[in-house]
């Protein structure tokens, strides 16, 4: 489904590489997790994959198109739930959905009805018509997932997308996400949960300074170091104790 | 089509959402027009019907002085308070207590006159009329000066308006004496009138409505137009200002990864922008309209004119939606986009002439303003609001507003193409 071949990242004035020659393969309904500790790389190649940045060198392709030939057809195709809440404050849940859901082609009866079921499934009908800016972090969690997924994307990008939300609202959007992922949805996973992305993902690869370091089954990783006895070991004894402040 | 309306839409609900925004939208504009225009015309009437208080020394007391006083005193625009000490008028003004005092020096009628009969009587002397034809000796007499003390914080053009008619005064008064002398010495019966003293040419102002009427353009006329298009080019604050909220609230990022392009955003954004300039501009109408009759000032005339003003504030609106559009494309925060917007408005409305006359600025700057599109949305107001033209006489102004919005929207979305390309 996707295919990254030597895929580069060097931002303006930065001494190193964001990211450095990257070779990854995500099969068709994967839940891949990208994990890696701040400033590993994670963001700026889910950035480069929904065309947000532009990669120094390398290449790649979802679903045999890349958006130097097909940038309509990929854009119907992807699907991003960005780090940031990505809406507007002083719209409604409606209306906010509904500008997001018509830049996708989607009017009418279509729209609406897609955003009702949405709003429904993720417990916030009662919400529809409410501002954004009066919504807690759960619900613009929530909210944000939903303008990502209203045109049923065959891939979807999630940049940490249950991050700062209490227990329920994760809960809510990780099962909910289990069925996208059911119905065909692949997706690639960022996060520094590392409980919800072992039992959420079904590969995982941990980046560190923009190299993958090590990939595979969450199970097989945590069987595969001694010790270790979940992800969060495995990820400590692969990326160290030191602290990744950022500046 | 569909996401065009639906950015609209969106354009539309965002600004009404924000009705403190919106309504300063439209009443700084109101405001700013009602307090130039009463500033304005507060000027006009100081010259019209208010009277400036003016100090009369005269140490003349003769019949040039007389003449001069009168003068003043049927212009209408001076109020003049007698001082019989030149030192005391001076010492007043340069107080500031008044802005002018008018000291008549001695003698002068008297030595006017002499002066004047001498060199009449020596030059009919000199053709042989006179009696003995012996050219008398000419009296040495020292030259009078009309003595002005301005305030020095007097305006320039006060100063000289005031230089203007004294000079043109003490003209006239000169030229009356000499008539009177050559009559004196031509005919012995003072009622015969040999000479028409009277001005042959005078002045007639023509307006271009009507060739023959005089219309005399009014402060309403002349400052609707001028602060409505700064008000129109101020929309470039919000516009930008919204444009980066959009960026910093992370909106923008999510559009660049749905299938709706840059082009689309910015042509929704137009659409209720330029709606919002025209009901500004059509506010601005209706005030001058019905509302200026109201407070004292003098009513905007726009009979028969209205359709062409709409077309105007039509592409006015529009170049300064493209400015607003490329501002808030390039700018990455408000504290770039709101001081710079502003400060850019105030320079183009300089530079378009809104303060001061285009004609009345150095030529470089006379050359500069050529650049600005509120120059140009201005002449186009002033074409149809004072000088009366068609359609077809606008067509430059308006081809340059629009080739603006062209450009500067072209820029802004090239700009963003090329700061995201992928």
């Amino acid at each position: 489904m996707i295919q990254i071949n030597q895929l580069s990242k060097k931002y303006k004035g930065a001494e190193g590489f964001s990211v450095s020659d990257l070779d990854l393969n995500i099969d068709k309904k994967e839940i891949f997790g990208l994990l890696g500790p701040n400033g590993a790389g994670k963001t700026t190649l889910i950035s480069m994959l929904s065309s947000l940045i532009k990669p120094t060198s390398g290449s790649f392709s979802i679903n045999g198109l890349t958006f130097q030939e097909n940038k309509k057809e990929l854009k119907q195709l992807i699907g991003i739930v960005p780090q940031e809440y990505a809406l507007y404050p002083s719209l409604t849940a409606f209306e906010n959905l509904s500008y997001f859901g018509s830049t996708y082609n989607l009017k009418g009866n279509t729209l609406k009805e897609k955003i009702h079921e949405l709003l429904k499934t993720l417990g916030l009908s009662n919400f529809a018509n409410k501002k954004i800016s009066t919504f807690s972090g759960g619900m613009k969690r929530r909210i944000n997932l939903i303008a990502s997924i209203l045109h049923e994307p065959k891939v979807l990008f999630l940049d940490e997308p249950t991050v700062g939300v209490d227990v329920q609202s994760k809960n809510v959007i990780i099962e909910h996400l289990k069925q996208l992922n059911a119905a065909g949805t692949t997706m690639i996973y960022t996060s520094h949960h590392l409980n919800e992305a072992e039992s959420f993902c079904s590969r995982v690869a941990i980046i560190d300074n923009g190299k993958i370091i090590t990939k595979g089954k969450p199970k097989d990783l945590v069987s595969s170091y001694q010790y270790a006895r979940n992800l969060e070991d495995v990820f400590l004894a692969i990326t160290g104790k030191a602290l990744r402040d950022h500046a | 089509m569909h996401k065009i309306w639906a950015s609209a839409y969106k354009e539309f609900l965002l600004l009404t959402r924000d009705l403190g925004g919106l309504s300063v939208l439209f009443l700084m504009p109101i405001l700013l027009v009602i307090t130039i225009t009463i500033i304005q015309d507060g000027t006009f009437k100081t010259l019209k019907e208010t009277k400036i208080p003016v100090l009369w020394v005269d140490q003349d007391q003769g019949d040039i002085s007389k003449t001069i006083y009168q003068g003043l005193v049927e212009s209408n625009t001076l109020e003049l308070i007698e001082n019989t000490s030149e030192t005391e008028a001076a010492a007043l003004v340069n107080k500031g207590d008044f802005q002018l005092a008018i000291v008549i020096p001695e003698n002068l009628s008297k030595d006017l006159d002499k002066k004047v009969n001498e060199n009449v009587t020596g030059m009919l002397a000199k053709f042989g009329l006179e009696e003995d034809s012996i050219v008398p000796l000419k009296t040495i007499l020292s030259p009078k000066e009309v003595r002005l003390y301005f305030d020095p914080a007097t305006q320039y053009t006060f100063k000289s308006s005031i230089k203007n008619g004294i000079d043109q005064m003490i003209a006239k008064v000169e030229t009356q004496s000499i008539y009177k002398a050559f009559q004196q010495q031509v005919t012995d019966d003072p009622s015969e009138v040999i000479f028409d003293t009277e001005s042959f040419i005078t002045f007639k102002e023509i307006g271009p409505e009507d060739r023959e009427k005089a219309v005399i353009p009014n402060s309403t006329q002349h400052n609707i137009p001028a602060w409505t298009l700064f008000a129109i080019f101020f929309i470039i604050l919000p516009l930008s200002i919204n444009m980066v909220k959009e960026k910093n609230q992370g909106t923008f990022v999510r559009l660049r990864t749905n299938p709706i392009s840059y082009a689309t955003v910015l042509a929704g954004k137009t659409l209720v922008y330029l709606c919002v300039s025209l009901l500004q501009f059509g506010l601005m109408l209706l005030i001058g309209v019905y509302l200026f009759p109201n407070i004292g000032l003098p009513k905007l005339d726009v009979a028969g004119k209205v359709p062409m003003l709409f077309v105007v504030a039509f592409f006015a609106g529009l170049a300064a939606i493209g400015l607003g559009l490329l501002l808030g494309t390039i700018a990455k925060s408000q504290e770039q986009s709101a001081p710079f917007g502003a400060t850019f408005v105030v320079i183009l409305a300089a530079l378009g002439g809104v303060w001061v006359p285009v004609f009345a600025m150095p030529s470089f700057m006379q050359t500069l303003s050529k650049l600005s599109p509120m120059n140009w949305g201005l002449e186009a107001f002033y074409d149809v609001f004072l000088r009366n033209i068609g359609f077809s006489e606008l067509l430059p102004e308006i081809s340059l507003l629009f080739l603006f919005f062209v450009a500067t929207a072209a820029i802004a979305i090239v700009y963003n193409e090329r700061k995201n390309a992928v």
